[in-house]
């Protein structure tokens, strides 16, 4: 008896395991297929290897792009994403994560996948506007009523307010930041760079947790109710009310922030491979259209194309912003003062 | 496990006194608070959460075609772990437990090396193996492979974690018993086959069962190694812990949840299937 029960669970096993593997082996290379053919009328899939607020962005505009593409070339395209700390999402593509286009929080994590020779280094040139079809800046977001009373950076270092901020490390809206805080205080101290660092170091005393992406950071603010304040992307803020209701948290638009430009590009050697380019480089100039542009308002980032930004400036409040080449000299000397190993935060961040 | 079970059953402080059934009942009170609050207060929470916005969205949740997907990886991952790490597990314990050799305690260390690494790293350790950058990926890459960021580095991951929960509940058991009943039946004239099927299998059968239940559970539950190797990417690369996770993330609670009760209702229905077995084979 027990041994028949026993053969029947082993047998099933082998069954269950070979139509497993069976199963998945021709969904490979069902997959591939489309690659390997180039012909316009073939479904083809693209993938597009995303920073953490962008889901609901990329959500609608991975439809209206599809829609258009097949429009355009009778082609059907499908569009996976994948979502993470812009850090850790570079540092997956450099690992061998088969993106055909990225679209991260900051350029210093595209420059580290050209620097790993899978894209060309001339990359942020390729495209208008800094290869950043959108922007964004980085405000507060207080619980209703805003009783700490925060109003700018300076109300983020008093001793009874607790700031919740991703990690500088893998996060790429934390560097946003940090930056932006850091920038505030050479303002304030007509660029002491020391007493920029101490404002930099008194605020991360009052930051009691540091999630590895900003989504994170934003589910530990709004969700699990840690905190007093939260530094976040102005579209990941606009994102909360419109999710959680305006009538649990605020934002608070600082007297100075950042403008932050997130990047795209073409993964070139990957999509070489996939033989995805022309629908890698058409699903990038798509954001620059109307149509994208659009979309990228409505989910709060802030147009580059003139028109759309004044249809939807009452949605956008005037922030003085300074750029990171102005007051850093660009990305890569910011990575490697601040965020490197051994660097600044690294010196200032003692948990 | 069993192992560390008979150190407690032994120790000096159970066996001396009777209990007065006051103490009786604190302790067995004890341990339904204790229960309770870490198991099933929170059990009944993910149902509760799952079900708030009604049953027809419930159904929408996991119905839904990147939810469709990381159910059928998650499948398809137990399916291939699980049944390995069993055939390994009753050769490993079967070695260790009836013959010396040199090196045995070194091959019982590497065993447990899955239970006392972080996930994490065991996930990182394929990252270096097989990613772009890693030992073997210029080979990989050569033959337009793909392992890291794909079904197979997810099951590799996942054979890795669940590796000793067969063979750490089988080697006690087969130590305990010994080669007698083996060599008598070898002498009786049974084949390798038959002994193994008539003597040495039904010694083992609830140990075996026991850890190929655990092993599963766990296959099916790992969250860590496989986050690594995963990509994330919906509908192709998620399992169902991650797709947990990612619905967690866009603020889609009543979904997440949902997701989470149905990997918690295959996890109960292992241990439903158990008992059935263990009712079916003592009667």
């Amino acid at each position: 008896m027990l041994k028949k029960i026993l053969i029947t669970l082993i047998s099933l096993m082998f069954l269950v395991g070979a139509a497993g593997c069976s199963s998945q082996t021709s969904t490979e290379s069902a997959k591939k297929e489309p690659a390997a053919k180039e012909t316009n009328k073939k479904p083809i899939e693209l993938l597009n290897v995303s920073y953490d607020p962008t889901r609901e962005l990329y959500e609608e505009y991975n439809k209206s792009f599809a829609a258009y593409w097949e429009k355009k070339t009778g082609q059907k395209v499908t569009i996976n994403q994948s979502h993470g700390g812009s850090g850790k999402q570079s540092r997956s593509v450099i690992d061998g994560l088969e993106a055909d286009v990225v679209t991260l929080a900051l350029a210093y994590d595209i420059d580290a996948i050209a620097g790993a020779g899978k894209l060309a280094e001339n990359w942020q040139e390729r495209l208008a506007d800094n290869s950043s079809p959108y922007t964004s800046t980085i405000v507060f977001l207080v619980r209703k009523g805003n009783p700490k009373g925060i109003k700018d950076w300076d109300d983020l270092v008093k001793k009874d307010v607790s700031v919740i901020t991703p990690n500088p490390k893998t996060s790429g809206g934390a560097r946003w930041n940090y930056l932006a805080a850091w920038g505030y205080a050479l303002e304030q101290n007509n660029g002491d760079e020391q007493k920029a660092k101490d404002f930099v170091a008194k605020l991360f005393k009052n930051v009691p947790v540091l999630d590895s992406g900003a989504r994170g950071s934003t589910t530990t603010f709004v969700e699990r109710g840690i905190g007093d304040v939260l530094i976040a992307w102005e579209n990941e803020a606009y994102l909360a009310l419109k999710e959680f209701g305006e009538d649990k948290f605020e934002v608070v638009n600082p007297s100075v922030s950042i403008l932050a430009e997130p990047p795209v590009s073409v993964v070139d050697t990957v999509a070489k491979k996939h033989g995805t380019e022309e629908v890698a480089k058409a699903y990038l100039d798509y954001l620059y259209t109307v149509e994208g542009q659009e979309i990228a308002a409505k989910n709060f980032y802030r147009p580059r194309n003139k028109d759309v930004a004044e249809k939807y400036a009452s949605q956008f409040p005037d922030i003085k912003l300074f750029t990171i080449d102005e007051v850093f000299g660009g990305w890569k000397k910011a990575q490697k003062t601040h965020f490197d190993d051994g660097g600044i935060f690294d010196q200032i961040y003692k948990p | 496990m069993i192992a560390r079970e008979h150190v407690h059953l032994k120790s000096p402080g159970a066996s001396r006194f009777a209990l007065a059934p006051i103490k009786k009942w604190l302790l067995i009170g004890t341990a339904l608070g204790f229960l309770g609050i870490f198991i099933l207060i929170p059990l009944i929470a993910v149902f509760t959460e799952a079900l708030k916005k009604g049953i027809e969205l419930y159904f929408a949740a996991i119905t839904e075609p990147d939810a469709l997907s990381a159910i059928k990886l998650t499948l398809i991952t137990a399916a291939i772990a699980v049944p390995l790490n069993t055939i390994f597990g009753v050769i490993a314990a079967w070695g260790i437990a009836k013959f010396n050799f040199k090196g045995k305690n070194i091959l019982i260390t590497l065993i447990d090396i899955p239970f006392a690494v972080s996930p994490v790293i065991a996930g990182l350790v394929f990252v270096l193996l097989y990613g772009s950058n890693g030992v073997l990926g210029p080979f990989i890459e050569a033959n337009n492979l793909k392992i890291i960021f794909s079904v197979p580095g997810i099951v590799l991951a996942t054979t890795f974690v669940t590796f000793p929960f067969v063979v750490r509940e089988l080697i006690p058991i087969m130590q305990e018993q010994g080669t007698e009943e083996e060599q008598a039946a070898i002498t009786l004239g049974a084949s390798g086959w038959q002994m193994f099927f008539r003597v040495t299998l039904p010694n083992i059968k609830w140990g075996l069962l026991y850890g190929v239940i655990l092993c599963n559970a766990r296959a099916m539950g790992e969250f860590g190694a496989v986050s690594v190797v995963s990509g994330h990417i919906r509908g192709l690369t998620n399992t169902l812990p991650l797709h947990v996770e990612i619905l967690y993330n866009e603020y889609n609670f009543t979904a997440s949840f949902a997701v989470a009760s149905l990997l918690a209702l295959l996890a109960l229905l292992t241990l439903v299937f158990k008992s059935f077995l263990e009712w079916k084979t003592k009667k």
